[in-house]
C-alpha cells in the first residue's frame, strides 16, 4: 500500500484508462457486442486450447465477443456510477447547505429522513424501489443517488455548522453580504474539498452497486452489456467456461482499486486536516 | 422514526407498484380487479390504508403473504436464523483475520507483513462479493469439490457464503485496526507502560489495542446490523435461506407483504443494534458516559 499510495499516477491512470476505452468503445473493438454468432459460442481465451485470436478473451454463450462486451460494459459501469454520484451528491449538498445554513425545522426535518434512510437496508430498498419504477439505467441512477444523499447532507451539515463559527464569515455578514451568495461564495468553496473526496470514494461504490443490481438481473437490461449482467451469465456457465464469469469481475475490482486509491491520495492532498493520514491505513 | 420509515417502506410497496396488477393474469376484467382490490383492502383512501397498517404492525401482524398464504412475519422469522448464522460467521472471520493482521501491520510498518496485509485490504475492498462468491464457487466448488456450493447445513454449507460475505468487512477491520493501532502505539500512556517494563507484547495487547478498538467495534456493530437485515446478494449466489433470499423472491413475484416485513424487520434490528453498540462502547472505554 505505502508504494501504491506514492503513485496516484498508477491509480489515476487506470481510471483514465478506462474511461477512454468507453469513450472510444466503438473504435477499440472489432465485434459488434450483441451480434450473436451461434457456430462459435463459448470459446475459451485465445491463449487457452480452442481459443481464436480474432475473441481475445473468448466468446460467451450466445457466441458474442467477451472483449467488445467488456468494453461496452465500462460505459455502463462509469456512466452509472458517474451520473449517480452527481445526482447524489448535488441533492444532498443542496440539503446540507439549507439545514445547516437555515436551520430551525427545515433542518430537524432533513436530517430526520437522512436517519430515516441510513437505517433501512439500502439494497432491498433498492431493489424494491426498481421493482416499482420498472429496471433500467435511469432508475438505477436515480436508486443510487437516492441511496447516497444523507451521506453528503449530514456531511455539509456539518462543516457549515463549523464553518459559519468563522469570523470571516461574521465579516461577509457584515458588509452586507445576502444569504444565497455568502452560502455560494462562503461557504461552498470551504468544503468542496471534502465533497470532492467523498466522491471519489462513492464512485467505486456506485460502480460495485450498479453490478450487484445487473446481476441481479434488475439493473441495466439485455441485450445492453454490463459487467454486472455479464457476471450473472457467465455464474450460470462457470462449470464449462471459467472466462465468462472471471473478466467482467477483475474491471470491476481494477476500477473500485483504481477509485479507492486514487481517493485516499486525493483526500491527503485536499484535505489538511487530515494530512497525518499519509502516514497510515 | 419507525413510523417515518413504515410510511416510506408503505408509499413505495402500495403506491407505486399497484399489486393488482400485478397480481391478477393480463386477461382479467375490470370487475376481477376490483374485487380483488376489495379483498385486499386496497379501495379504501392511502391514509386509512397506512393507519391501518400501522395499527397492525405494532401487533407483529403484515398480513399474509400472498403466495405462501402464511403469515408474512412469520415467513420473516422463519428465515432469520439463517441469516444470523450467516452474519455471526462472517463476523467472527473479519475479527479473526482483521484484527491480527491490522495490529501486526501497526507493530512493524513498512515490513512485509504489513505490506501484505495493506495489499490484501485494498483488493478486499474493491472486489464486488458477488464476484469473489462465483470465483469461491468456481475454485473450492467446481474445481477443488472441496466445498458444498449451495444450501445451508453443517459447518462446511457456511464456509463459502460466509468468507464472501466477509471479505469486505475483514478489510475493513484490517484497516482501521492498523490505523488506530498506529495512532495509539504513539500515545503518551503507552510509552509510559514501556518505561515502566511491561513486556511489548502487554503493551501491545493491553493498553495499545484495548484503546484502538473503538473505531472497529462502531463499524463492526454497524455492519452487523446492516447485515442482520439480509446479505441480499450472497445469500441469493449460495442459495442460503435467509430474509435476503426472501425478500428478494418476494419483490419478483410482488408479494409486497412479505418485503413490507423484511424491509421494517430489518431497519427495527438496525435501530436496535445500534443502540446496543453504544452500550457496548462505554463498557470498553469508561470515559464516554451516556446520559
Amino acid at each position: 500500500m505505502g508504494a501504491l499510495r506514492k503513485l496516484p499516477i498508477l491509480s489515476g491512470g487506470i481510471l483514465l484508462l478506462f474511461s477512454l476505452t468507453a469513450i472510444s468503445a466503438p473504435f477499440v473493438t472489432s465485434h459488434d457486442p450483441i451480434r450473436q454468432d451461434l457456430a462459435s459460442t463459448l470459446l475459451p481465451p485465445a491463449w487457452e486450447e480452442g481459443g481464436v485470436w480474432d475473441h481475445l478473451l473468448g466468446t460467451d454463450s450466445l457466441g458474442r465477443d467477451v472483449l467488445s462486451r467488456m468494453v461496452y460494459g465500462s460505459r455502463v459501469s462509469l456512466s452509472v456510477g458517474f451520473f449517480s454520484v452527481f445526482l447524489g451528491l448535488a441533492f444532498g449538498t443542496l440539503l446540507g447547505l439549507l439545514a445547516g445554513f437555515v436551520g430551525g425545522w427545515l433542518e430537524t426535518l432533513i436530517m430526520r429522513i437522512a436517519d430515516m434512510q441510513l437505517a433501512m437496508p439500502f439494497m432491498l430498498m433498492a431493489i424494491a424501489a426498481i421493482g416499482a419504477f420498472g429496471p433500467s439505467m435511469m432508475s438505477v441512477v436515480i436508486v443510487l443517488a437516492l441511496g447516497i444523499w444523507p451521506g453528503y447532507a449530514r456531511m455539509v451539515r456539518g462543516e457549515v455548522l463549523s464553518v459559519k463559527q468563522s469570523e470571516f464569515i461574521d465579516a461577509a455578514l457584515v458588509a452586507g453580504c445576502r444569504p444565497l451568495r455568502l452560502m455560494l461564495r462562503h461557504i461552498l468553496p470551504n468544503i468542496l474539498n471534502t465533497i470532492v473526496v467523498m466522491a471519489t470514494l462513492n464512485f467505486g461504490m456506485m460502480i460495485i452497486f450498479e453490478g450487484g443490481l445487473s446481476f441481479l438481473g434488475i439493473g441495466v437490461q439485455p441485450p445492453t452489456p454490463s459487467w454486472g449482467g455479464m457476471l450473472a451469465d457467465g455464474r450460470a456457465y462457470v462449470t464449462v467456461a471459467w472466462h465468462l464469469a472471471v473478466f467482467p469481475g477483475l474491471a470491476i475490482m481494477l476500477v473500485v482499486l483504481g477509485t479507492n486509491v486514487f481517493g485516499d491520495w486525493l483526500r491527503d492532498v485536499l484535505d489538511p486536516k487530515r494530512k497525518i493520514s499519509s502516514l497510515r491505513g | 422514526m419507525i413510523v417515518g420509515i413504515t410510511i416510506i417502506v408503505f408509499l413505495i410497496t402500495n403506491v407505486l407498484g399497484d399489486p393488482v396488477a400485478l397480481l391478477l393474469d393480463p386477461l382479467a376484467t375490470r370487475e376481477e380487479a376490483d374485487i380483488l382490490r376489495k379483498e385486499l383492502g386496497l379501495d379504501r383512501p392511502f391514509h386509512i390504508q397506512y393507519l391501518a397498517f400501522f395499527g397492525n404492525i405494532l401487533r407483529g401482524d403484515f398480513g399474509e403473504s400472498l403466495h405462501a398464504r402464511v403469515p408474512a412475519m412469520d415467513l420473516v422469522l422463519q428465515h432469520l436464523p439463517a441469516t444470523i448464522e450467516l452474519t455471526v460467521a462472517s463476523i467472527v472471520f473479519m475479527l479473526f483475520v482483521g484484527l491480527p493482521v491490522g495490529t501486526l501491520s501497526a507493530t512493524r510498518p513498512l515490513s512485509l507483513i504489513d505490506r501484505a496485509g495493506q495489499m490484501i485490504a485494498l483488493v478486499g475492498q474493491a472486489a464486488p462479493n458477488y464476484w469473489l462468491g462465483v470465483m469461491a464457487i468456481l475454485v473450492f466448488g467446481v474445481q477443488l469439490k472441496m466445498l458444498p456450493i449451495s444450501g445451508r447445513g453443517g459447518l462446511e454449507h457456511l464456509v463459502l457464503p460466509a468468507l464472501t460475505l466477509g471479505t469486505f468487512g475483514m478489510a475493513a477491520v484490517t484497516r482501521l485496526t492498523r490505523s488506530a493501532m498506529l495512532d495509539v502505539l504513539g500515545k503518551e500512556y503507552v510509552s509510559a507502560a514501556r518505561t515502566r517494563g511491561f513486556p511489548e507484547q502487554i503493551v501491545v495487547l493491553k493498553h495499545a489495542l484495548r484503546n484502538a478498538l473503538i473505531p472497529v467495534v462502531t463499524y463492526v456493530g454497524q455492519l452487523f446490523a446492516t447485515l442482520l437485515g439480509g446479505a441480499v446478494i450472497t445469500e441469493t449466489i449460495f442459495a442460503w435461506p435467509g430474509v435476503g433470499r426472501l425478500a428478494v423472491q418476494a419483490i419478483s413475484s410482488n408479494d409486497f407483504r412479505v418485503v413490507q416485513a423484511v424491509v421494517v424487520v430489518a431497519s427495527v434490528i438496525f435501530i436496535v443494534v445500534n443502540l446496543l453498540v453504544e452500550i457496548f462502547y462505554s463498557w470498553i472505554d469508561p470515559r464516554i458516559s451516556h446520559n
